[in-house]
């Protein structure tokens, strides 16, 4: 059999063509991909970032569970715009410990990436109870039945145990504390020292207008007010974060 | 910064011309001569019967 | 009431039908076929035991699922899922027969496998519906957001809904059904693995059952296109693999020496996506009976390996298993061999290989690296050649029949497939240049993109295919009307023509006012601004899409007459039949 014959093994083995076409499929995954997890300049050194505390994880659990990343882009692009209208823009150091990430695909509504700290509460809980009364060009549908939906702090635990281990630096001591922790954030009376040592920049108090009751609304607005505001750009390095 | 600017230059270069290479290789292997007839064969599969 | 009535017993006459156009008895056409089991106490067996014993215990480990639930939502599902496979068990108790061994009955051991793909076929037409209703539902949400009815009916949850019965139950059960159908014509051989491929098709029915319910709950793992949580993921997993065997061993005991091109892009759609689905899906469940779990990754590797799955799931899922499906059905409709069968190849190879390299488009100017950015953008362009090779191999097939576009209105659903294929793979490249992309991105002019592509293209191959197949699986002389075809055809095009032009203008505009400067160097406009502006293009994009479901809803009658094996009393399409020449 000569050379020029041979592609008729490819054509007739069943197993061989798969296999080869497996291989020609992995090259681009492999090449793209791979490095990103070695190559220490993918994400930039930055002051600031910490863990989600356990209440604000569970708002980022609501932000998911509601479809949120259909509208909403968390990823500010570095044009003068954006960078106008939304704030710095985003590194990849901020979503480092976001599993999954939350960038999105689609404006429908505005980026959120940075915005924590951008409204009151107060706005928040208007907003998201019924959005035209404060926004009347918006199209956003009402999440008015989070305030009345007790958060649910049974698997806190747990949730900060999973994250720890797909790779989020949480402490033996935030995974002990994580239902006080949890309490202690939305409640105006609790001692805060704790869970304000374990976690720096938190946003304290009372999220949803009701003191008296720990809501899915609490959970959300507190995840909205730390969106963006952890990192400290007056130490962060533009040149050696480009690549 | 060590790695990847070693990985670019080889990308840029070898990598480059083994890609070239593979492609034209397998255009030059499709349709050279001999394939014809197998070719021909092949694209009458559906038209058989049912 | 009298509706009713007459509703039930059409349903009882297409039961009737399915029966007699299938020349089966009625006991063994809706289920898992044909598996006996012989006990050595007597000559009897029991059909369908192991699989109604199976679904039993099924429903019954769903049951526990739902009692030791450690959330809500999982106790939810799995209460759905309980009572999912509580009436499979029922439907399949009522068909356990204990009667004397009969001989293998002539159809298992002959002949093709079509009873999976005649349900295949009823699978699609009926997901398609129900895809393009939920499409235009959540259409006129964005123009009229009072329509949003919280929390299980809100956007947010809706558009995974959509985005899932349209790519996964229509798209996936059309690939699934056409591929079974294709690999034993072109392989001449039964289907491998017998009941098996019952199983492909009633566990992927499952699949979408527990995807589409886990999204109105609000169980997502937020990566678009591949939402469902992690026990979903793993069901999906075991049928994929069932299918993958099915499919390559119909391939392995073939008759036919050569393994048809069609076969090369549905093996490499179900390979790829197998290893796009496993890995993309790696994630921790927050508990083994919980709906929760957090990525293996996180932010920047995270966001590439979703994006790598998600632009392949367009590549794999919607662009080879639907090429596999063009390189059958087109030469089959047009009666002609495939223009070249060497340019198939080299456009076979080198899709699979440019397409995997281009997720990073969707990731342009954002944290990820320029390098990647810059990969991803030259191998998106590259892969603008390959598409239009296939583009030109499909269109060029008529060369020589060119008056069966005119004549035949199922050959015009092919190629005007094709002709978006073109577009779309045209406009893809473009728009992932960087200085193109910096506009749409965020747009909605990506959605009219995405949309000609997946209504022209995979909408219409599959219409095509859907009308092609109809007559054969159920043995009809025609279909019941090719004029409805013909109404569906103009309802489909101008429903895209609509659909995409109104959502260039709508994204460009969005993208410009983002970015628009005064004189003074001031925004012009505040985002909620950009968003009023939208309001009549969605408006008109909801017309565009009703549009589309009417031709939808056309084509669903027309199989069901033709199954039920009406003949619509018609004229003929002009110049369909041969025209009578004057004698010279």
């Amino acid at each position: 059999m000569s050379l020029l014959d041979k592609h008729g093994i490819i054509e007739r083995n069943a197993t061989l063509l798969l296999v080869a076409s497996l291989l020609v499929v992995s090259v681009g995954g492999i090449v793209e991909i791979a490095p990103l997890f070695y190559l220490e300049n993918t994400i930039e050194k930055v002051d600031g970032m910490r863990p989600y505390s356990p209440l604000e994880l569970a708002g980022r659990d609501i932000y998911i569970r509601e479809g949120c990343y259909t509208c909403h882009s968390q990823m500010i692009r570095p044009f003068r715009d954006e960078v106008e209208r939304y704030g710095h823009y985003s590194l990849a150091a901020e979503s480092m410990y976001d599993h999954s990430f939350q960038w999105g695909s689609k404006r429908t509504g505005p980026d959120l990436a940075r915005v924590g700290s951008r409204y009151s509460n107060e706005w928040h809980v208007q907003h998201l109870t019924e959005p035209r009364s404060v926004v009347p060009e918006s199209v956003m549908p009402s999440y008015s039945f989070l305030a009345n939906a007790p958060l649910r702090i049974e698997n806190v635990t747990a949730s900060l145990k999973a994250s720890r281990m797909v790779g989020v630096p949480y402490s033996d001591e935030m995974i002990e504390n994580a239902e006080a922790d949890i309490l202690a954030q939305a409640n105006p009376d609790a001692d805060t020292s704790g869970v304000e040592a374990r976690y720096p920049k938190l946003v304290l108090g009372d999220f949803d207008g009701s003191p008296a009751a720990l809501t899915e609304m609490d959970a959300l607005i507190s995840y909205l007010q730390m969106l963006g505001t952890l990192v400290d750009f007056s130490t962060y390095d533009e040149a050696s974060g480009y690549r | 910064m060590e790695t990847y600017t070693a990985m670019r230059h080889f990308a840029d270069s070898w990598g480059l011309v083994f890609m070239l290479a593979v492609f034209c290789g397998v255009i030059l292997f499709t349709l050279r001569p001999g394939g014809k007839k197998a070719a021909d064969e092949a694209s009458q599969i559906p038209l058989k019967e049912d | 009431m009298t509706w009713i009535k007459a509703g039930l017993a059409g349903l009882c006459k297409l039961g009737a039908a399915l029966r007699k156009g299938c020349g089966l008895p009625w006991g063994r056409v809706a289920t898992f076929a044909q598996r006996s089991v012989r006990y050595p106490w007597g000559n009897t067996t029991m059909k369908y035991a192991f699989e109604t014993i199976a679904v039993g215990i099924g429903a019954f480990v769903a049951l526990l699922g739902a009692a030791f639930a450690k959330d809500d939502l999982f106790e939810a599902h799995m209460w759905i899922l309980f009572f999912v496979l509580l009436c499979a068990t029922v439907l399949l108790l009522r068909r356990i027969q204990f009667s004397p061994v009969e001989g293998p009955s002539a159809d298992a051991e002959s002949g093709y496998f079509d009873e999976v793909v005649r349900y295949g076929t009823i699978a699609t037409v009926f997901w398609g519906v129900v895809g393009f209703l939920v499409g235009v539902v959540v259409a006129l949400q964005l123009a009229f957001p009072d329509l949003n009815i919280e929390p299980w009916f809100n956007f947010g949850r809706m558009r995974p809904l959509h985005t899932s019965a349209v790519v996964f139950a229509f798209g996936g059960n059309a690939l699934i059904m056409t591929s079974f159908y294709v690999v034993q014509r072109t392989s001449r051989a039964r289907l491998f693995g017998g009941d098996l491929a019952w199983f492909v098709f009633w566990g992927y029915q499952l699949f979408i059952v527990m995807a589409a319910t886990g999204y109105l709950l609000g169980i997502t793992q937020s990566r678009e296109y591949a939402e469902p949580e992690w026990y979903v993921d793993l069901w999906l997993t075991a049928v994929w693999v069932a299918y993958l065997i099915v499919f390559l061993g119909t391939l392995l005991k073939r008759k036919e020496p050569h393994i048809y091109v069609a076969n090369w892009f549905y093996l490499a759609f179900i390979v790829t996506i197998a290893m796009l689905h496993i890995v993309n899906n790696l994630a921790m469940p927050v508990s083994f009976l919980g709906s929760k779990s957090y990525s293996l990754f996180s932010g920047v590797q995270d966001a590439l390996t979703q994006w790598w799955y998600g632009h392949n799931a367009v590549g794999f899922f919607l662009t080879a298993g639907f090429l596999g499906m063009m390189y059958y059905f087109i030469p089959k409709q047009a009666g002609r061999p495939v223009y070249s069968y060497r340019l198939s190849i080299i456009h076979f190879w080198s899709l699979i290989f440019l397409y995997i390299w281009a997720g990073p488009h969707h990731l342009h100017y954002t944290a990820l690296p320029d390098w990647a950015q810059t990969l991803g953008m030259v191998f998106s362009i590259m892969l603008w050649m390959p598409s239009w090779g296939g583009m030109i191999n499909g269109l060029m097939t008529l060369s020589g029949a060119w008056d069966k576009i005119r004549t035949d209105p199922i050959i015009r659903m092919m190629v005007i497939a094709v002709a978006f294929y073109g577009m779309s793979t045209f406009e893809g490249p473009m728009m992932s240049i960087k200085a193109v992309n910096s506009l749409s991105h965020y747009t909605d002019w990506t959605i009219g993109h995405v949309h000609s592509g997946a209504l022209g293209w995979v909408g219409m191959i599959t219409f095509g295919a859907i009308y092609y197949l109809t007559p054969k699986l159920w043995g009809r002389e025609r279909l019941y009307s090719l004029r409805l075809v013909n109404w569906h055809f103009w309802l489909a095009t101008l429903g895209i023509v609509v659909y995409a032009a109104v959502m260039w203008v709508a994204g460009i505009q969005q993208g410009l006012m983002w970015r628009e400067y005064n004189d003074q160097g001031f925004l012009v406009y505040s985002f909620a601004e950009s968003v009023a502006a939208m309001k009549p293009y969605y408006i008109l994009r909801a017309l565009g899409g009703l549009m589309y479901l009417t031709g939808g809803i056309i084509m669903a009658w027309n199989v069901t007459m033709t199954i039920l094996g009406h003949q619509r009393n018609e004229a003929a399409i002009p110049g369909s039949l041969p025209a009578l020449q004057p004698a010279e």
